[in-house]
This record gives structure tokens, C-alpha cells and sequence, in this order.
């Protein structure tokens, strides 16, 4: 299909398209630019090529914003986050699609209307609860907050997954004789994989890049993620700002590098549900 | 048993988010330091908001920054879906590269638009102003920061509201636009007449998650500005983030989180008659 033939159009569609592009990388191009340059030649020109690598900027980040811990934190959380949304997610999903229970309308629109629900709305009791049960400090007890805020998301994405699943399945392996829970986990789950494997990418992401709940519930500095301790770094800790566009370089470079390999999945899985919603 | 499967989403969602939640409203009639025996004071904390004008200025940059989200990223996306759609080809690629931005982490966008542009020592404005143009910090200024903040959420956003009305674009049913094309429309006609009223779902559903979503906004406000300077920037958020927290007025914060959500839930509402509406005709 074309919508329209002349060529003037074309040229005009694609500079401006370019244009956007532009845009859009120039940002991204100055922090992989300016991470490998000593902080004097950056103040004298950010848009210069570098004199000279400086490849110890990596070096200084990676210990200045003890990767090494908070990374691992940042997995941590991430991973705890990702088998908790997709466990619970996924039985959730599986009995809204089907209609299992008589109240899936009222579970369907509770979880809908948490996800316009504001943070602050409970995050103030949240962490004071928290502090009084010593839950501050805690991974798996953000990770459960992760959980709760990232879930409705996910059944929705899962639950569209399900529903393209034929009825007549499940009905086959009923009548071979299969539980109701054999056809959950031996039928339904596997045939949904992707669309698991899909909600565990962008909940990993969400957890990696979180920074409202992780800098308020993660303060000590063995516990901080990787997100969070840039930020400290950033904002008190130095301000060679070679230094910390290589720490911004080292969070960002395995997301990048997923995000392309898998592009496709993120782009359905984040955009996705809000067309066909 | 199929109920029991539900128990862990709701658990877990009801103990984090409904409890809390629900208490939130109450702490609102309360003054509390987050310590102490919180304190009933009836509807003071909201009187104390009306009289308050950090809160006024909150709640008008909110406004203007729905106002800001409503047109120019809708605009930039739907122009640039369209375009896309013209082009056809690369239109994977100039998919992902715009939607690029959505996956780097807040802080670390902020931080790179902060220090490597809006920098007056270390970015391009430093660069400008040293090649004789002076270009102030927009962030240091009580007339500018809440519209530099804007950009740099701009830049991260506009893409993924490209990609979902790419997507929605691809959707409208060919016949109209071979149709239209035949009868000689231009650019502007098809857009006009064929493509937006064929995604018109898509663009109302974005336009009550942007207003909905503009109340929320949080993470480049703190981070780049913390709502300075001399509160020109403070959004609800950060209000209520900053009562609870810096001040222990944690009564305040409920309060304003309260009022937040009224936003949300009048623009859900308002939503829901609008379907309705559709769905009667």
C-alpha cells in the first residue's frame, strides 16, 4: 500500500522521519561520547570526539557506585520480581480469560483501577508499616511491592494470551481425564510461554529501572540498586561527568543490547495491550 | 477450586496496595509525624492546602503540564505514525529507535539531558553560550524549569505514543484508504478524513492515560529539579513525596495523595460516560 505517490511527499516524509531520529539519538550519543572522555574535555566542548579514551572511567564508575553490590541487587530484585508477577500473574490471567469464577468482572475492573491509583495514594503507610515491621532494607519485601504495582499489567497481557488458546484444548484433555490443575499447568502453560516469556522481559525492565520505591524502601548502601546509586553518584559523590556517563553506559548497555535483540517482544508486550485494550 | 488462584494476585495486590490505600484516606483527616499517635484534625489538612500556595502552584503546573502532554507528544506521535505509514520502508527501524528512550532508566536520562545539555558548564548550552549566544540553564529558572523538565519527558515519551499509533494505523481497513486515495486525496485529507477517524478509539483511550498519567508524574521532576527553584517546579507528586518524608507531615502528604487521585478517578470516570455514549449509538 501506498497512500500517496509523488515524490515530493517522500522526500518530505523521510527528512522529517530522519529529523525524529536525530532527536532521538543525539541524547543517547552524547553519554556514549562523553563516557569515554577525561571530565576537562568535556567541559570544553561535549561534542568533540575524544583526544584520548579514557577507559578508566569505567573503571572509577564501576567502584565509586559499588556496581559490583548494587548490580547484583538490581538482579536480585529483578529476578525475585519477574518469578512472583509471572507465577501469580499467570493464574490470575488464566481464570479472568476463562471466566472461572462468577466475580471475574469485579477482580478484573479492582485490578484495572489499581493501575491508575497514584503511588503516594499508598505509599506513605506502606513505608512506615514497612519500618515498623523492619521491612525497610529489604529486597524480597520491595520485590513484593514490585509485584503488587506491576501485576495488573501483567494478567491483562497474560489474559490476552490465554484467550487465543482454542477451548476445545482444555475440553480434550478433560475428557482424557486430565484435573483442572494438569490442564492449568501440563496444557494452558505451556502453549502461553511466550506470552510469559514476553511479561518477564518488561517486568525485569520495569524492576531495573524503577527509582521511586527503590530510593525510598533500599536506603542502606549495601542494599542500594544500581539505578538508585548512580543517582547518588551523580548527585553528590562527583561531578566528573566522564565518570558518571560511564556508570549511566554500564546500566544501560545490557538494556540496550536486550531491547534491540528482542525488540519485537518489548514493543507488543509495552504498546501492545493498550491498542487491543 | 479455580478461586484459590486468584488468592496470590490479590493478596499481594490487597495487603500492598488497598490497605494502604484505604488508610492514606484516613491519615488525611489526621496530623501525624509518622511516629507518634496520629491525631484527628478533621478536614484541617485540606484547609491548610487551600490557603497553601506551593499547593495552587503544584496543582497549576500539573494542569499545564496535562495541557503540555495532551498536545505535543500526541501531535509528534501521530504525525510521525502517519509518516511512518507513507514511508513503509525502515518502518521497523524508525520504530525502534523511537521507542528507545521508553527503556533507559529515568535517573539516567535525566541525568544525561541535566549534565550533558542543559549543563551551562559541562553540556550544549555551556557550548552555546561560550560560542557568544548566552542560553541560561533552563532548570535554574522559576519562569523555565517546569518546561525544561517537559522536554527531557517529551524526548522519552513521544516515541512509545508513535509505536501505539503506528500500530493502531495499520489496523484501518485498507478498502478506505485505497478509496480515498482514488478520489485524489492529499496528505492532510487522509489524515483528516480516513486515518484519525479510524483510530479515534486509540487517541481517546492515550488522551485519558495522558491526563491520568500527568498527575503521577514523578521521577524527572525529583530528580532534576526536586520541584525547585523556590517551588516553580513542584508537581502533586513531589508535594506530597516531600510532606511525608523531609517535613514528617505525613497528615499533609495523605491529603494531597488524596486529592491526586481525585483527578484520576474524575478522568476514569469521565472515560467510562464517553464509552458508554459510543456504545449507545
Amino acid at each position: 500500500m501506498r497512500l500517496i505517490e509523488s515524490r515530493t511527499t517522500f522526500v518530505i516524509t523521510y527528512a522529517a522521519l530522519a529529523i525524529l531520529l536525530l532527536i532521538t539519538l543525539f541524547p543517547i550519543a552524547l553519554l556514549v561520547l562523553n563516557s569515554l572522555k577525561p571530565a576537562a574535555q568535556i567541559v570544553q566542548n561535549p561534542l568533540a570526539w575524544p583526544e584520548v579514551y579514557r577507559w578508566d572511567n569505567f573503571v572509577r564508575a564501576w567502584n565509586d557506585a559499588r556496581f559490583g553490590t548494587t548490580m547484583l541487587n538490581s538482579a536480585l530484585l529483578a529476578a525475585l520480581t519477574i518469578v512472583l508477577v509471572c507465577t501469580t500473574g499467570s493464574l490470575t490471567a488464566y481464570v479472568l480469560a476463562r471466566r472461572k469464577v462468577k466475580s471475574w468482572k469485579i477482580v478484573t475492573f479492582y485490578l484495572l483501577a489499581t493501575t491508575t491509583a497514584p503511588i503516594q495514594l499508598f505509599l506513605f503507610p506502606l513505608y512506615f508499616g514497612f519500618a515498623r515491621l523492619g521491612l525497610i532494607n529489604n529486597v524480597f519485601a520491595v520485590s513484593l511491592i514490585y509485584t503488587a504495582i506491576y501485576s495488573p499489567f501483567a494478567v491483562m497481557l497474560l489474559r490476552t494470551y490465554f484467550l487465543a488458546v482454542p477451548k476445545e484444548l482444555e475440553e480434550a484433555a478433560l475428557i482424557d481425564g486430565a484435573t483442572p490443575w494438569q490442564v492449568f499447568s501440563k496444557v494452558m502453560l505451556p502453549i502461553v510461554s511466550p506470552g510469559i516469556l514476553t511479561v518477564a522481559l518488561i517486568i525485569g525492565l520495569y524492576s531495573w529501572n524503577e527509582f521511586l520505591i527503590a530510593t525510598t524502601f533500599l536506603q542502606r548502601t549495601d542494599r542500594l540498586t544500581a539505578v538508585v546509586s548512580f543517582f547518588l553518584l551523580s548527585g553528590q559523590y562527583t561531578s566528573d561527568w566522564g565518570e558518571i556517563m560511564a556508570a549511566a553506559l554500564i546500566i544501560v548497555l545490557p538494556v540496550i543490547v536486550l531491547f534491540i535483540a528482542l525488540q519485537r517482544r518489548f514493543i507488543e508486550g509495552m504498546a501492545g495491550g493498550s491498542v487491543k485494550g | 477450586m479455580h478461586r484459590l488462584y486468584l488468592v496470590p494476585t490479590l493478596l499481594i495486590n490487597v495487603v500492598i496496595i488497598f490497605i494502604p490505600a484505604v488508610l492514606t484516606i484516613a491519615l488525611a483527616f489526621y496530623r501525624w509525624d509518622g511516629i507518634g499517635m496520629p491525631v484527628f484534625v478533621g478536614l484541617a489538612n485540606f484547609r491548610q492546602l487551600l490557603a497553601d500556595r506551593v499547593f495552587w502552584t503544584a496543582l497549576g503546573n500539573n494542569v499545564i503540564w496535562t495541557v503540555i502532554f495532551l498536545t505535543v507528544p500526541i501531535a509528534m506521535g501521530l504525525l510521525a505514525a502517519t509518516m511512518m505509514l507513507v514511508a513503509r520502508r525502515g518502518s521497523t527501524f524508525f520504530q525502534v529507535v523511537y521507542f528507545l528512550p521508553m527503556v533507559i532508566a529515568t535517573a539516567i536520562t535525566a541525568r544525561v539531558w541535566q549534565g550533558m545539555i542543559y549543563s551551562p558548564l559541562s553540556g550544549i548550552a555551556g557550548l552555546i553560550t561560550r560560542a557568544g549566544f548566552p542560553v541560561p540553564n533552563p532548570l535554574t529558572q522559576t519562569s523555565t524549569a517546569l518546561y525544561g523538565i517537559a522536554v527531557v519527558d517529551l524526548w522519552h515519551w513521544w516515541g512509545f505514543l508513535c509505536v501505539i499509533f503506528f500500530a493502531a494505523l495499520r489496523q484501518v481497513p485498507q478498502e478506505q484508504i485505497e478509496a480515498a486515495r482514488i478520489e485524489g486525496a492529499s496528505f492532510w485529507q487522509m489524515l483528516r478524513y480516513v486515518l484519525l477517524p479510524g483510530i479515534r478509539p486509540t487517541i481517546t483511550l492515550m488522551m485519558i492515560m495522558t491526563i491520568i498519567w500527568s498527575f503521577l508524574v514523578f521521577d524527572f521532576v525529583y530528580i532534576l529539579t526536586q520541584g525547585g527553584p523556590a517551588f516553580s517546579s513542584e508537581v502533586l507528586s513531589t508535594l506530597a513525596y516531600r510532606s511525608a518524608f523531609y517535613d514528617l507531615a505525613v497528615g499533609k502528604a495523605a491529603a494531597v495523595a488524596v486529592v491526586i487521585s481525585l483527578f484520576g478517578l474524575a478522568t476514569t470516570a469521565v472515560y467510562i460516560r464517553l464509552q458508554a455514549k459510543e456504545f449507545d449509538q
